[in-house]
């Protein structure tokens, strides 16, 4: 049955938690109405339809709200069943589920806690980034396909693929090296033909406004941190 | 389904909140299953072998094909074993539900491990992060969970993956309370969420689950001597 309810997405420019919903719901071509949010000025929408957390993305369908970029993922998979994320098979399933938590929690979180960190902090988070970059590339060698979901894009590649546009800006702005191409040929690959799909790349911040706001918040963060060791 | 069929292993250590998550989900489910139990300071060659990422339990091998990660192996047992109890609903928007309060009550966990981590005389900030995830969660299931406003309904037939990850969470609460001297659920604060519990450990299913007490206090009080990071 074709879902005709309104479909909507709260989300911020540079979120790439926000960036992952866009991405499945244009892979699927379900037609959205997109608002954007200042998360520094936020609207009284976002804490009426995420009051647990008060973030973007929230996806709102058939006025109902969802949180939480990975669920999101899942909900869409779920009620749209065009090009699926998910592969069919449940062992298959549970390999990709694994691999979206780790591309989310050991990946990206380890990549950004490096850009906000100092010292010996950072010098562990940037150790933490390489090792789980490393395991992500044995994996992806060992699959030998395009994609993380085979020859089409899948859960894991839109989970991971943060890192295909944010990745650089953010080794610049928290002036660090973890992506060396030499080092990791199939996650350089990998990104090449996740941007070279036109849905993919289409809409991405430009570079030079995310490096300005990722060194804002960067600064914040650590200075946050910082105020919390000296209370 | 014959039970040559479906050789179910799952290697756990006993006081794992992880491993308990899906010892129950087996338990609900009827599904027969061998344990092994691994010794984190000496892993097994298998542990190794069937989880080289993360090298960590629980990992449940089906069928000599290892799964790991506690909530992906919940949601693979619902997924293979999609006759009988389920443990999340059929419904996509109550699924989203579903799964955004079990990572919720798996973030209640998080706060009662920096508890656990904090030195005696900082628990205050830690201790009023837990109560305030326990309001959190109190207020968001009860609509949904509890229409009646207790827990009236819970049965050893109707489990699903909000009870399994209470009890894995919450289900030694008294030894994690008596190890640490503090008081994570008070009645008077959360009188669902205490209810809750108090009737899901009455089950014998979830008694065969929950670590004895003293034993629990035991190792609790161990790793935190021995400096261990919760």
């Amino acid at each position: 049955m074709e879902e005709t309810g309104g479909v909507k997405l709260l989300g911020f420019w540079v979120s790439p938690f926000a960036q992952r919903v866009k991405w499945a719901l244009k892979l699927k071509g379900i037609q959205y109405e997109y608002t954007e949010e200042d998360i520094y000025n936020k609207s009284p929408l976002v804490s009426k339809l995420n009051p647990v957390y008060g973030k973007v993305p929230v996806l709102v369908h058939n006025g109902k709200p969802i949180s939480e970029s990975i669920i999101i993922l899942e909900y869409i998979d779920e009620v749209w069943k065009q090009a699926p994320l998910l592969p069919q098979d449940p062992y298959e399933r549970a390999q990709a589920r694994f691999w979206a938590k780790f591309a989310e929690e050991k990946v990206r979180q380890s990549v950004w806690e490096a850009v906000c960190s100092s010292g010996e902090e950072k010098q562990k988070a940037v150790k933490s980034a390489v090792e789980a970059f490393e395991e992500f590339e044995k994996e992806l060698k060992r699959r030998g396909t395009k994609f993380f979901g085979g020859e089409t894009i899948g859960f894991v590649d839109i989970v991971a693929g943060c890192i295909s546009y944010q990745l650089a800006v953010h080794e610049e702005v928290g002036s660090i090296k973890i992506l060396d191409s030499s080092k990791f040929p199939a996650i350089s690959e990998w990104i090449k033909n996740f941007l070279n799909h036109p849905l993919i790349n289409e809409g991405l911040p430009q570079k030079d406004q995310m490096f300005a706001y990722f060194s804002k918040r960067s600064k914040e963060i650590a200075s946050r941190k910082m105020s919390h060791k000296t209370a | 389904m014959g039970s040559g069929e479906n050789k179910v292993v799952l290697h756990g250590m006993w006081a794992s909140p992880y491993v308990k998550r899906v010892e129950l989900a087996l338990k609900i489910k009827g599904i027969p299953f061998e344990y092994v139990e691994e010794n984190l300071r000496n892993k097994s060659p298998q542990l190794l072998k069937y989880n080289p990422v993360q090298k960590k339990v629980p990992v449940l091998v089906h069928n000599g094909k290892p799964v790991c990660e506690s909530l992906v192996i919940l949601e693979y047992l619902d997924e293979v074993w999609s006759t009988g109890p389920q443990l999340l609903p059929k419904e996509p928007y109550q699924r989203a539900n579903f799964r955004f309060w079990a990572a919720y009550i798996q973030q209640l966990l998080e706060s009662i491990f920096k508890l656990f981590n904090a030195d005696k005389e900082a628990h205050e900030k830690p201790l009023q992060e837990v109560h305030e995830k326990l309001r959190n969660l109190e207020d968001g299931v009860k609509e949904f969970y509890f229409p009646e406003g207790s827990p009236n309904h819970i049965s050893a037939e109707n489990l699903g993956i909000l009870d399994v990850m209470l009890v894995s969470v919450l289900g030694p609460f008294r030894a994690k309370e008596e190890a640490f001297s503090v008081k994570i659920l008070d009645p008077g604060k959360n009188p669902l969420i205490f209810s809750w519990i108090q009737a899901l450990i009455e089950l014998p299913l979830v008694k065969e689950v929950v670590p004895p007490h003293d034993k629990m206090v035991g190792v609790l009080q161990f790793l935190k001597q021995s400096g261990f990071k919760f």
